[in-house]
Protein backbone atom coordinates (compact mmCIF):
# COMPACT_ATOMS: atom_id res chain seq x y z
CA UNK A 1 0.00 0.00 0.00
CA UNK A 2 1.35 3.58 -1.02
CA UNK A 3 1.70 5.83 1.44
CA UNK A 4 -0.43 8.18 -0.49
CA UNK A 5 -3.34 5.96 -0.35
CA UNK A 6 -3.32 4.91 3.41
CA UNK A 7 -3.14 8.14 4.03
CA UNK A 8 -6.30 9.20 2.17
CA UNK A 9 -7.94 6.15 3.38
CA UNK A 10 -6.57 7.19 6.92
CA UNK A 11 -8.31 10.44 6.61
CA UNK A 12 -11.72 9.12 5.37
CA UNK A 13 -12.51 6.89 7.96
CA UNK A 14 -11.17 9.78 10.99
CA UNK A 15 -13.61 11.67 9.70
CA UNK A 16 -16.57 8.91 9.08
CA UNK A 17 -15.47 8.21 12.87
CA UNK A 18 -16.15 11.92 13.94
CA UNK A 19 -12.36 12.77 14.35
CA UNK A 20 -11.24 15.19 11.81
CA UNK A 21 -8.54 16.46 14.72
CA UNK A 22 -7.05 13.44 13.56
CA UNK A 23 -5.92 14.80 9.55
CA UNK A 24 -3.08 16.53 10.82
CA UNK A 25 -1.82 14.12 13.23
CA UNK A 26 -2.41 11.94 10.00
CA UNK A 27 -0.20 13.43 7.84
CA UNK A 28 2.68 13.87 10.40
CA UNK A 29 2.34 9.95 10.83
CA UNK A 30 2.86 10.08 7.17
CA UNK A 31 5.82 11.68 7.02
CA UNK A 32 7.22 9.30 10.10
CA UNK A 33 5.87 6.19 7.62
CA UNK A 34 7.81 8.21 4.28
CA UNK A 35 11.04 8.27 6.40
CA UNK A 36 10.74 4.57 7.75
CA UNK A 37 10.43 3.48 4.36
CA UNK A 38 13.48 5.14 3.23
CA UNK A 39 15.75 4.55 6.27
CA UNK A 40 18.14 1.28 5.57
CA UNK A 41 17.67 0.13 8.60
CA UNK A 42 14.28 -1.32 8.08
CA UNK A 43 14.79 -3.18 5.16
CA UNK A 44 16.37 -5.96 6.87
CA UNK A 45 19.50 -7.12 4.24
CA UNK A 46 20.69 -4.06 3.82
CA UNK A 47 20.74 -2.81 7.42
CA UNK A 48 22.59 -5.88 8.32
CA UNK A 49 25.32 -4.35 6.54
CA UNK A 50 24.61 -1.18 7.78
CA UNK A 51 25.57 -2.52 10.70
CA UNK A 52 28.69 -4.05 9.76
CA UNK A 53 30.08 -0.97 8.54
CA UNK A 54 29.25 0.87 11.50
CA UNK A 55 30.92 -1.31 14.06
CA UNK A 56 34.26 -0.60 11.90
CA UNK A 57 33.43 2.92 11.75
CA UNK A 58 32.66 3.81 15.06
CA UNK A 59 36.06 2.25 15.93
CA UNK A 60 37.63 4.05 13.67
CA UNK A 61 36.23 7.38 14.09
CA UNK A 62 36.70 7.50 17.38
CA UNK A 63 38.76 10.34 18.28
CA UNK A 64 40.19 11.82 21.61
CA UNK A 65 39.08 15.29 22.29
CA UNK A 66 40.34 15.54 25.37
CA UNK A 67 43.92 13.59 25.83
CA UNK A 68 43.99 10.97 29.29
CA UNK B 1 16.50 16.31 52.21
CA UNK B 2 18.27 13.59 53.39
CA UNK B 3 19.73 10.76 50.59
CA UNK B 4 18.53 7.36 51.54
CA UNK B 5 22.26 6.31 52.37
CA UNK B 6 22.16 9.60 55.20
CA UNK B 7 18.85 8.16 56.33
CA UNK B 8 20.14 4.72 56.77
CA UNK B 9 23.22 5.92 59.04
CA UNK B 10 21.23 7.95 61.37
CA UNK B 11 18.56 5.67 61.59
CA UNK B 12 20.82 3.06 63.31
CA UNK B 13 22.73 5.46 65.04
CA UNK B 14 19.19 5.94 66.62
CA UNK B 15 19.25 9.84 65.81
CA UNK B 16 16.11 9.74 63.88
CA UNK B 17 12.98 6.98 63.17
CA UNK B 18 11.56 6.24 60.58
CA UNK B 19 8.53 7.89 61.87
CA UNK B 20 9.97 11.33 62.45
CA UNK B 21 11.00 11.56 58.62
CA UNK B 22 7.91 10.27 57.32
CA UNK B 23 5.94 12.54 59.54
CA UNK B 24 8.33 15.18 57.71
CA UNK B 25 7.51 14.01 54.20
CA UNK B 26 3.67 14.12 54.59
CA UNK B 27 4.11 18.03 56.10
CA UNK B 28 5.92 18.93 53.17
CA UNK B 29 3.61 17.02 50.98
CA UNK B 30 0.23 18.75 53.42
CA UNK B 31 2.22 21.97 52.57
CA UNK B 32 3.35 21.73 48.81
CA UNK B 33 1.19 19.75 47.00
CA UNK B 34 -1.52 21.90 46.16
CA UNK B 35 1.16 24.18 44.52
CA UNK B 36 3.20 21.06 42.58
CA UNK B 37 0.40 18.37 42.56
CA UNK B 38 2.97 15.96 42.44
CA UNK B 39 0.28 13.67 44.57
CA UNK B 40 -2.87 11.85 43.36
CA UNK B 41 -3.40 10.14 46.49
CA UNK B 42 -1.67 10.36 49.70
CA UNK B 43 -1.32 7.77 51.89
CA UNK B 44 -1.31 9.42 55.42
CA UNK B 45 -2.76 6.59 57.48
CA UNK B 46 -0.84 3.67 56.56
CA UNK B 47 2.44 5.32 56.09
CA UNK B 48 2.27 6.27 59.84
CA UNK B 49 1.66 2.91 60.11
CA UNK B 50 4.18 1.50 58.26
CA UNK B 51 6.94 3.50 59.79
CA UNK B 52 6.03 2.81 63.20
CA UNK B 53 5.82 -1.08 62.31
CA UNK B 54 9.79 -0.18 60.78
CA UNK B 55 10.99 1.48 63.70
CA UNK B 56 9.49 -1.60 66.08
CA UNK B 57 11.03 -3.79 64.03
CA UNK B 58 14.68 -2.39 64.18
CA UNK B 59 14.17 -1.78 68.16
CA UNK B 60 13.59 -5.42 68.24
CA UNK B 61 16.84 -6.24 65.91
CA UNK B 62 15.22 -6.90 62.45
CA UNK B 63 17.14 -4.99 60.27
CA UNK B 64 15.57 -5.17 55.96
CA UNK B 65 18.22 -3.64 54.63
CA UNK B 66 19.20 -0.60 53.07
CA UNK B 67 15.53 0.82 52.62
CA UNK B 68 14.15 -0.17 56.21
CA UNK B 69 11.56 2.80 56.99
CA UNK B 70 12.41 5.09 53.89
CA UNK B 71 9.40 6.92 52.69
CA UNK B 72 8.87 6.78 49.07
CA UNK B 73 6.23 7.93 46.68
CA UNK B 74 5.19 5.32 43.55
CA UNK B 75 3.77 6.82 40.29
CA UNK B 76 0.17 6.13 40.19
CA UNK B 77 1.03 3.44 37.46
CA UNK B 78 1.91 0.74 39.42
CA UNK B 79 -0.80 -0.89 41.76
CA UNK B 80 -0.44 -1.14 45.43
CA UNK B 81 -2.88 -4.02 46.97
CA UNK B 82 -6.16 -2.04 48.18
CA UNK B 83 -5.45 1.02 46.51
CA UNK B 84 -6.69 2.48 43.20
CA UNK B 85 -4.48 2.69 40.16
CA UNK B 86 -5.46 5.20 38.01
CA UNK B 87 -2.75 5.74 35.81
CA UNK B 88 -3.80 9.58 36.20
CA UNK B 89 -6.81 8.87 34.02
CA UNK B 90 -10.69 8.66 34.07
CA UNK B 91 -10.91 5.43 31.49
CA UNK B 92 -9.45 3.95 35.30
CA UNK B 93 -12.30 5.00 37.51
CA UNK B 94 -13.55 2.26 40.03
CA UNK B 95 -10.45 0.47 39.78
CA UNK B 96 -9.16 -1.21 43.15
CA UNK B 97 -5.72 -3.07 42.97
CA UNK B 98 -6.25 -6.36 44.01
CA UNK B 99 -2.15 -7.04 44.51
CA UNK B 100 0.90 -5.73 44.90
CA UNK B 101 2.96 -5.05 41.62
CA UNK B 102 6.11 -7.36 41.99
CA UNK B 103 8.50 -4.62 43.06
CA UNK B 104 5.78 -2.77 45.29
CA UNK B 105 5.97 -6.80 46.78
CA UNK B 106 9.91 -6.76 46.94
CA UNK B 107 9.82 -2.82 48.12
CA UNK B 108 7.40 -4.31 50.67
CA UNK B 109 9.79 -7.11 51.49
CA UNK B 110 12.82 -4.65 52.19
CA UNK B 111 10.81 -2.48 54.56
CA UNK B 112 9.96 0.85 52.66
CA UNK B 113 7.33 3.36 53.65
CA UNK B 114 5.05 4.25 50.73
CA UNK B 115 3.58 7.90 51.57
CA UNK B 116 1.58 8.20 48.20
CA UNK B 117 1.27 7.18 44.65
CA UNK B 118 2.19 10.45 42.60
CA UNK B 119 1.01 12.22 39.40
CA UNK B 120 1.89 12.07 35.64
CA UNK B 121 0.67 12.14 31.77
CA UNK B 122 -2.00 9.88 31.70
CA UNK B 123 -1.17 6.61 31.00
CA UNK B 124 2.51 7.29 30.93
CA UNK B 125 1.53 8.81 27.36
CA UNK B 126 3.38 11.79 27.18
CA UNK B 127 6.74 13.90 28.42
CA UNK B 128 5.27 16.74 30.34
CA UNK B 129 2.59 15.59 32.46
CA UNK B 130 0.02 18.05 31.40
CA UNK B 131 -2.32 15.80 30.57
CA UNK B 132 -3.57 14.07 33.52
CA UNK B 133 -7.19 13.84 34.58
CA UNK B 134 -5.93 15.58 37.85
CA UNK B 135 -4.25 18.25 36.49
CA UNK B 136 -0.65 19.01 35.47
CA UNK B 137 2.35 18.39 38.36
CA UNK B 138 4.57 21.25 38.52
CA UNK B 139 8.09 22.27 38.20
CA UNK B 140 9.59 22.75 42.10
CA UNK B 141 12.32 24.50 40.81
CA UNK B 142 9.55 26.88 38.61
CA UNK B 143 6.29 26.09 38.85
CA UNK B 144 4.85 27.70 36.10
CA UNK B 145 6.98 25.30 34.20
CA UNK B 146 6.33 21.10 33.16
CA UNK B 147 8.57 18.60 35.50
CA UNK B 148 8.98 16.55 32.31
CA UNK B 149 7.18 13.61 32.27
CA UNK B 150 5.71 11.14 32.47
CA UNK B 151 6.83 10.48 36.22
CA UNK B 152 6.60 14.29 36.97
CA UNK B 153 4.75 13.62 40.04
CA UNK B 154 7.71 11.21 41.29
CA UNK B 155 10.48 14.05 40.22
CA UNK B 156 8.72 16.36 41.84
CA UNK B 157 8.00 14.16 45.09
CA UNK B 158 11.83 13.79 45.16
CA UNK B 159 12.91 17.26 44.24
CA UNK B 160 10.79 18.76 46.46
CA UNK B 161 11.55 16.77 49.54
CA UNK B 162 7.96 14.95 50.08
CA UNK B 163 9.94 11.32 49.61
CA UNK B 164 13.58 10.11 49.81
CA UNK B 165 13.19 8.68 46.81
CA UNK B 166 10.13 7.34 44.20
CA UNK B 167 9.24 4.52 41.47
CA UNK B 168 8.31 5.53 38.21
CA UNK B 169 8.59 4.29 34.75
CA UNK B 170 10.39 4.91 31.68
CA UNK B 171 9.20 3.56 27.87
CA UNK B 172 10.80 6.39 26.02
CA UNK B 173 12.63 8.65 28.59
CA UNK B 174 9.81 8.82 31.07
CA UNK B 175 12.41 8.67 34.29
CA UNK B 176 14.66 10.23 33.00
CA UNK B 177 13.05 13.29 31.11
CA UNK B 178 11.43 14.56 34.78
CA UNK B 179 14.72 13.69 36.73
CA UNK B 180 16.70 15.63 34.64
CA UNK B 181 14.11 18.41 34.36
CA UNK B 182 14.05 18.28 38.43
CA UNK B 183 17.56 17.76 39.13
CA UNK B 184 17.86 14.86 40.39
CA UNK B 185 19.52 11.03 39.00
CA UNK B 186 16.92 8.92 37.27
CA UNK B 187 18.06 5.40 36.24
CA UNK B 188 16.02 3.04 33.62
CA UNK B 189 17.43 -0.23 33.75
CA UNK B 190 18.60 -2.91 31.04
CA UNK B 191 15.18 -3.65 29.78
CA UNK B 192 13.58 -6.66 31.12
CA UNK B 193 15.85 -7.36 34.20
CA UNK B 194 13.06 -5.34 36.08
CA UNK B 195 9.83 -6.82 36.55
CA UNK B 196 6.89 -5.05 35.10
CA UNK B 197 4.24 -7.22 36.62
CA UNK B 198 1.32 -4.88 38.00
CA UNK B 199 2.07 -1.75 36.20
CA UNK B 200 -0.30 -0.68 33.63
CA UNK B 201 1.79 -0.84 30.13
CA UNK B 202 2.21 1.83 27.37
CA UNK B 203 4.28 -0.67 25.01
CA UNK B 204 5.22 -4.27 26.33
CA UNK B 205 8.54 -3.95 24.37
CA UNK B 206 9.80 -0.65 25.84
CA UNK B 207 8.53 -0.20 29.20
CA UNK B 208 11.04 0.03 31.93
CA UNK B 209 10.58 0.16 36.06
CA UNK B 210 13.73 2.25 37.43
CA UNK B 211 14.34 4.79 40.17
CA UNK B 212 13.95 8.12 41.18
CA UNK B 213 16.74 9.53 43.47
CA UNK B 214 18.83 11.85 45.24
CA UNK B 215 22.29 10.01 44.67
CA UNK B 216 23.21 7.53 42.29
CA UNK B 217 24.04 5.84 45.51
CA UNK B 218 20.48 6.14 46.32
CA UNK B 219 19.19 4.80 42.85
CA UNK B 220 21.37 1.85 43.40
CA UNK B 221 19.88 1.18 46.77
CA UNK B 222 16.61 1.66 44.68
CA UNK B 223 17.02 -0.74 42.15
CA UNK B 224 18.58 -3.56 44.01
CA UNK B 225 15.14 -3.87 46.15
CA UNK B 226 13.24 -3.05 42.80
CA UNK B 227 14.85 -6.89 41.93
CA UNK B 228 14.30 -8.19 44.90
CA UNK B 229 17.66 -8.08 46.98
CA UNK B 230 17.36 -5.52 49.45
CA UNK B 231 20.62 -6.13 51.02
CA UNK B 232 23.05 -5.17 48.52
CA UNK B 233 25.17 -1.69 49.19
CA UNK B 234 26.18 0.66 46.84
CA UNK B 235 29.47 -0.72 45.57
CA UNK B 236 32.77 1.75 45.75
CA UNK B 237 32.96 3.75 42.59
CA UNK B 238 35.77 3.03 40.40
CA UNK B 239 38.64 5.34 39.71
CA UNK B 240 38.00 7.79 37.26
CA UNK B 241 41.26 7.45 35.52
CA UNK B 242 41.32 5.22 32.85
CA UNK B 243 37.55 5.39 32.26
CA UNK B 244 36.73 5.39 28.74
CA UNK B 245 33.41 7.35 28.30
CA UNK B 246 32.00 8.05 24.23
CA UNK B 247 29.92 11.20 23.39
CA UNK B 248 27.94 10.09 20.08
CA UNK B 249 27.84 13.90 18.29
CA UNK B 250 26.02 13.58 15.41
CA UNK B 251 22.26 13.76 15.97
CA UNK B 252 22.71 13.80 19.74
CA UNK B 253 24.65 16.72 19.80
CA UNK B 254 22.80 18.37 17.13
CA UNK B 255 19.92 20.37 18.97
CA UNK B 256 20.64 21.36 22.27
CA UNK B 257 19.56 24.89 24.14
CA UNK B 258 22.38 26.70 24.30
CA UNK B 259 22.86 26.39 28.09
CA UNK B 260 22.22 22.82 28.47
CA UNK B 261 25.00 22.34 25.53
CA UNK B 262 27.52 24.86 27.84
CA UNK B 263 26.68 22.81 31.00
CA UNK B 264 27.33 19.43 28.61
CA UNK B 265 30.73 21.11 27.84
CA UNK B 266 31.48 21.91 31.40
CA UNK B 267 31.28 18.09 32.50
CA UNK B 268 33.22 16.91 29.81
CA UNK B 269 35.81 19.14 30.66
CA UNK B 270 35.67 18.31 33.84
CA UNK B 271 35.99 14.61 33.32
CA UNK B 272 38.36 15.19 31.52
CA UNK B 273 40.33 17.02 33.73
CA UNK B 274 39.89 13.93 36.33
CA UNK B 275 41.13 11.72 34.02
CA UNK B 276 38.85 10.41 32.24
CA UNK B 277 39.24 9.66 28.65
CA UNK B 278 36.59 11.04 26.34
CA UNK B 279 36.01 10.06 22.71
CA UNK B 280 33.41 11.52 19.86
CA UNK B 281 31.91 8.20 18.27
CA UNK B 282 28.89 8.13 15.81
CA UNK B 283 26.18 6.17 15.47
CA UNK B 284 25.30 6.08 12.01
CA UNK B 285 21.16 5.67 11.74
CA UNK B 286 20.44 7.83 14.63
CA UNK B 287 18.26 10.01 12.33
CA UNK B 288 16.09 7.06 12.26
CA UNK B 289 15.57 6.60 15.84
CA UNK B 290 12.30 8.37 16.35
CA UNK B 291 10.03 7.34 13.28
CA UNK B 292 11.14 3.94 14.09
CA UNK B 293 9.95 4.21 17.96
CA UNK B 294 6.61 6.30 17.06
CA UNK B 295 5.58 3.41 14.81
CA UNK B 296 5.97 0.74 18.07
CA UNK B 297 5.00 2.68 20.69
CA UNK B 298 1.72 4.00 18.92
CA UNK B 299 1.29 0.22 17.62
CA UNK B 300 1.87 -1.36 21.11
CA UNK B 301 -0.29 1.21 23.03
CA UNK B 302 -3.37 1.44 20.35
CA UNK B 303 -3.42 -2.15 20.97
CA UNK B 304 -3.87 -2.04 24.77
CA UNK B 305 -6.20 0.69 24.88
CA UNK B 306 -8.45 -0.73 21.96
CA UNK B 307 -11.44 -1.72 24.03
CA UNK B 308 -11.54 1.24 25.69
CA UNK B 309 -11.27 3.57 23.09
CA UNK B 310 -14.71 2.03 21.21
CA UNK B 311 -16.69 1.33 25.03
CA UNK B 312 -15.27 5.05 26.91
CA UNK B 313 -13.46 7.33 24.16
CA UNK B 314 -14.86 10.42 26.29
CA UNK B 315 -13.11 9.50 29.63
CA UNK B 316 -9.27 9.89 28.00
CA UNK B 317 -8.03 13.42 27.67
CA UNK B 318 -8.44 14.70 24.59
CA UNK B 319 -4.81 14.74 23.38
CA UNK B 320 -3.92 11.54 24.30
CA UNK B 321 -7.25 10.04 22.80
CA UNK B 322 -5.91 11.05 19.69
CA UNK B 323 -2.43 9.85 19.99
CA UNK B 324 -3.87 6.12 21.09
CA UNK B 325 -6.39 6.72 18.18
CA UNK B 326 -3.86 6.99 15.77
CA UNK B 327 -1.45 4.20 16.41
CA UNK B 328 -4.65 2.36 15.12
CA UNK B 329 -3.91 3.67 11.48
CA UNK B 330 -0.64 2.34 11.19
CA UNK B 331 0.17 -0.88 9.02
CA UNK B 332 1.56 -4.38 10.06
CA UNK B 333 3.78 -3.78 7.28
CA UNK B 334 5.59 -0.71 9.09
CA UNK B 335 5.52 -1.97 12.43
CA UNK B 336 7.61 -4.97 11.11
CA UNK B 337 10.00 -2.19 9.21
CA UNK B 338 10.08 -1.03 12.77
CA UNK B 339 11.09 -4.04 14.33
CA UNK B 340 13.80 -4.36 12.08
CA UNK B 341 14.82 -1.01 12.52
CA UNK B 342 15.26 -1.72 16.18
CA UNK B 343 17.45 -4.45 16.07
CA UNK B 344 19.73 -2.07 13.74
CA UNK B 345 19.98 0.01 16.11
CA UNK B 346 20.53 -2.24 19.40
CA UNK B 347 23.57 -3.52 16.81
CA UNK B 348 25.30 -0.19 16.89
CA UNK B 349 25.05 1.44 20.58
CA UNK B 350 26.85 -2.37 20.94
CA UNK B 351 29.33 -1.60 18.75
CA UNK B 352 29.19 1.47 19.88
CA UNK B 353 29.99 0.41 23.63
CA UNK B 354 32.71 -2.36 22.54
CA UNK B 355 35.55 -0.11 23.12
CA UNK B 356 34.18 2.13 26.15
CA UNK B 357 32.63 2.03 29.72
CA UNK B 358 29.38 4.15 28.34
CA UNK B 359 28.14 6.43 26.54
CA UNK B 360 27.83 10.39 27.44
CA UNK B 361 25.29 12.40 26.06
CA UNK B 362 22.94 15.03 27.64
CA UNK B 363 19.29 13.34 28.65
CA UNK B 364 17.17 16.40 27.57
CA UNK B 365 18.04 18.86 25.11
CA UNK B 366 16.09 21.98 26.46
CA UNK B 367 15.42 22.69 30.41
CA UNK B 368 12.26 22.28 31.81
CA UNK B 369 9.36 23.80 28.98
CA UNK B 370 6.48 26.54 30.18
CA UNK B 371 3.13 24.49 30.80
CA UNK B 372 1.02 24.52 27.83
CA UNK B 373 3.95 25.31 25.46
CA UNK B 374 3.70 23.09 22.42
CA UNK B 375 6.97 24.43 20.59
CA UNK B 376 10.12 25.36 21.97
CA UNK B 377 12.87 27.83 20.32
CA UNK B 378 16.20 25.97 20.13
CA UNK B 379 18.37 27.90 17.83
CA UNK B 380 16.64 29.57 14.68
CA UNK B 381 14.15 26.91 14.67
CA UNK B 382 10.96 26.17 16.87
CA UNK B 383 10.69 22.31 18.15
CA UNK B 384 7.77 20.30 18.89
CA UNK B 385 8.19 20.35 22.73
CA UNK B 386 6.97 16.71 22.99
CA UNK B 387 9.77 15.31 20.11
CA UNK B 388 12.53 17.52 21.90
CA UNK B 389 11.84 15.93 25.20
CA UNK B 390 11.96 12.86 23.64
CA UNK B 391 15.03 13.31 21.29
CA UNK B 392 17.52 11.71 23.35
CA UNK B 393 16.17 9.23 25.47
CA UNK B 394 13.75 7.28 23.21
CA UNK B 395 16.65 5.43 21.79
CA UNK B 396 17.82 3.16 24.91
CA UNK B 397 14.03 2.09 25.32
CA UNK B 398 14.38 0.76 21.58
CA UNK B 399 17.71 -0.46 22.51
CA UNK B 400 17.17 -1.62 25.93
CA UNK B 401 20.87 -0.27 26.91
CA UNK B 402 20.73 0.89 30.64
CA UNK B 403 20.58 4.49 31.28
CA UNK B 404 21.06 6.76 33.79
CA UNK B 405 20.10 10.56 34.22
CA UNK B 406 22.71 13.07 36.44
CA UNK B 407 22.41 16.50 37.43
CA UNK B 408 24.72 18.44 35.50
CA UNK B 409 24.51 21.93 36.76
CA UNK B 410 21.73 24.93 36.73
CA UNK B 411 20.95 27.83 33.38
CA UNK B 412 21.17 31.74 34.45
CA UNK B 413 17.24 31.13 35.36
CA UNK B 414 17.76 28.40 37.92
CA UNK B 415 16.62 25.25 35.71
CA UNK B 416 18.31 21.83 36.31
CA UNK B 417 20.28 20.57 33.27
CA UNK B 418 21.20 16.65 32.99
CA UNK B 419 23.63 14.25 31.29
CA UNK B 420 22.59 10.40 30.50
CA UNK B 421 25.20 7.83 30.86
CA UNK B 422 24.60 4.68 28.23
CA UNK B 423 25.97 1.11 29.79
CA UNK B 424 26.10 -1.96 28.31
CA UNK B 425 23.27 -4.22 27.95
CA UNK B 426 22.59 -6.53 31.22
CA UNK B 427 25.03 -4.60 32.99
CA UNK B 428 23.37 -1.76 34.99
CA UNK B 429 25.50 -2.55 37.99
CA UNK B 430 28.58 -1.67 35.81
CA UNK B 431 26.87 1.70 34.60
CA UNK B 432 26.19 2.52 38.27
CA UNK B 433 29.58 2.11 39.37
CA UNK B 434 30.45 4.46 36.19
CA UNK B 435 28.34 6.94 37.22
CA UNK B 436 29.16 7.05 40.61
CA UNK B 437 32.47 8.07 39.57
CA UNK B 438 31.46 10.11 37.31
CA UNK B 439 28.60 11.84 39.71
CA UNK B 440 30.67 14.78 41.68
CA UNK B 441 32.37 15.52 38.19
CA UNK B 442 29.49 15.77 36.26
CA UNK B 443 27.55 17.87 38.96
CA UNK B 444 30.35 20.54 39.37
CA UNK B 445 29.37 20.51 42.81
CA UNK B 446 32.21 18.56 45.69
CA UNK B 447 30.83 17.24 48.37
CA UNK B 448 32.84 16.30 51.57
CA UNK B 449 33.52 13.59 52.41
Amino acid sequence: MTIESWLQAAIEDAEHRGLPELKPMLEALARATAALRQSLVSQSPVGQAATAQSRVRGVRSASAIRPS
Amino acid sequence: MMTIEEFGRRLRAKEITSEQVTEECLERIEADNDRLNAFICVMADTARQRARQADQELAAGRDRGPLHGVPLSIKDLLDIRGVATTAASRVREGHVADRDAATIAHLRQAGAVFVGKTNLHEFAFGTTNEDSAFGPARNPHDPSRSPGGSSGGSAASVAAGMALASIGTDTGGSIRIPAAACGIVGLKPSAGEVSTDGVVPLSTTLDHVGSLAQSVADATLVHHALLGDPTVSPPAPMPTSGLRLAVPRRYFCDLLDDEVRARFDEAIARLGAAGVHVDDIEIRHAADIAPIYLHIVLSDAAAYHAHALETVPQRYTAAVRLRLEMGRYILAEDYVRALAGRQVLRREVDAALTQHDALLLPTLAIPAPPIGAETVQVGNAAESVRNIMLRLTQPFNLTGHPAISLPSGMTSGGLPCAVQLVGCTGQTDALLRVAMACEVHISGVLTSG
